[in-house]
């Protein structure tokens, strides 16, 4: 095991809230054969930073519909979505728009 | 691999749109974005030149996106708008107070006057004077229907031509099926309307700008836009039902994007026929708001709060008349007792 894919993760618009109000998080995914995805990041991120009402942020193995994704501030969409392939020093952010006035 | 813009400007793209599956860059993105809000006020003739309009600003996304979309726009294309914000202070401790001042913020950044009315000044109560009275059941209709009335006597106060709400695409969508669900025919049929019909005398209109584009492009907007916005949850328990509806919308819009511009052409297509009675609106003969009853929702709720009796506007009319008499013959007896 040598140094892990770091990858910068982000929240706004509420998402924040249920990862300890904390907007940034710095983290280094351990590496092994298969490469990082989206998805797999989901389920690691449900595992280890997630800290409340998991159902509002994932749902199946994908996020709740209504959180918008963006890859180094480009749209998910445009990228494979689940399947988009994590790079190092890649960020990541989660914006919650379920949030109302 | 980054995806090219859909323009063929030759930039690379950042976004998705959900209406048309085009991929855009930062600066196209933002010009779609501003022309179909420049081509709903005109196609909808929303605004008259001169008028003085005022925002209804929660300093949430959406009023927060409209505030400064209404600024570009009356600028690059020359409205002749007077705009200014108007808050509505509900009384909610660690939500309105906190979100209060986001919209301050939006008034420094826009150069808009603010105008905050408070639910208290206005009703003699605010919302968590109600909640502790009531308890977190039916307090969102409350809040809804408070404000609502809030709104039209700040404007009636500013002295505004037209109110501009912020409600978005998803928002029209989530109406028409909570509308479709609860068999209310008469808001079905107004509730996609872009301005709301000034029946009564001195009703001051509510135009909708935002009202089809889409809650994502909005959130994406701000965004890159690095507009400052509120967004946290109300302390009180959230609107059950719309939430219902709104998760609902957001399943159908992962499989079909397009279906929250469908709903919306559903909604507006829909005519009732001339011989279906629909509720008559005229004016509370309390307040002088609108109303399809003798007194206004409002003026209901309040008289609730005031008598101890909170459930008075709460379900049907007649039971509520019914707690009401009790209520007069009770204090007659009692006064009758006291002699």
């Amino acid at each position: 095991m040598t140094d892990g894919l770091q990858v910068t993760l982000e929240f706004g618009g509420g998402a924040e809230l249920l990862f300890g109000n904390i907007k940034k998080h710095e983290v280094t995914l351990p590496v092994d054969d298969t490469p990082w995805t989206i998805r797999s990041l989901l389920t690691w991120m449900k595992d280890n930073l997630l800290k409340e009402r998991p159902e509002l942020f994932i749902q199946g193995d994908t996020v709740r519909p209504g959180i918008l994704v963006l890859v180094n501030d480009a749209d998910w969409e445009l990228l494979g979505e689940l399947d988009y392939k994590i790079e190092s020093k890649d960020t990541i952010l989660f914006i919650s728009t379920l949030h109302g006035g | 691999m980054p995806v090219l813009c859909s323009s063929k400007c030759g930039k690379n793209a950042i976004l998705k749109r959900p209406k048309t599956g085009d991929a855009l860059c930062k600066d196209c993105f933002f010009w779609a974005f501003e022309t179909e809000v420049h081509s709903t006020i005109i196609s909808g003739n929303l605004f008259k030149r001169g008028d003085t309009v005022a925002v209804a600003a929660s300093g949430g996304k959406d009023s927060t996106v409209l505030a400064y979309v209404l600024k570009v726009l009356n600028e690059r294309h020359d409205y002749g708008l007077n705009l200014v914000l108007l808050s509505i202070d509900e009384g909610i401790t660690g939500y309105r107070d906190d979100s209060l001042e986001t919209v301050k913020q939006n008034r420094d950044d826009y150069q808009m006057p603010l105008k905050i009315l408070s639910y208290e000044e206005l009703f003699g109560w605010t919302m968590d004077a109600i909640v502790a009275q009531i308890g977190r059941k039916n307090n969102c209709t409350f809040c809804g229907v408070f404000r609502r009335q809030a709104l039209d006597k700040g404007a009636t106060q500013l002295g505004v031509n037209c109110v501009a709400t912020g409600h978005n695409a998803d928002d029209l969508a989530e109406t028409v099926l909570m509308n479709i669900l609860r068999g209310d025919i008469a808001r079905l049929q107004r509730c996609t309307s872009i301005i709301t019909e000034s029946e009564t005398e001195g009703t001051i209109p509510r135009v909708k700008p935002l009202k089809y584009t889409y809650e994502k492009e909005i959130v994406m907007y701000a965004y890159f836009k690095r507009l400052v916005y509120f967004s946290t949850e109300c302390v009180f328990a959230p609107n059950a039902y719309r939430g219902h509806a709104r998760a609902f919308l957001k399943d159908l819009e992962k499989i079909r994007p397009s279906v929250i511009m469908d709903i919306i052409h559903s909604g507006e297509s829909l005519q009732v026929k001339d011989n279906v009675k629909l509720p008559v609106r005229t004016q509370c003969s309390r307040c002088g708001s609108v109303s399809s009853q003798e007194l206004c929702k409002a003026c209901v709720l309040l008289e609730g709060l005031n008598r101890g009796l909170p459930k008075l506007g709460i379900g049907k009319s007649s039971l509520a008349n019914r707690a009401r008499d009790q209520q007069d013959a009770e204090k007659k007896e009692k006064v009758i007792c006291d002699f």
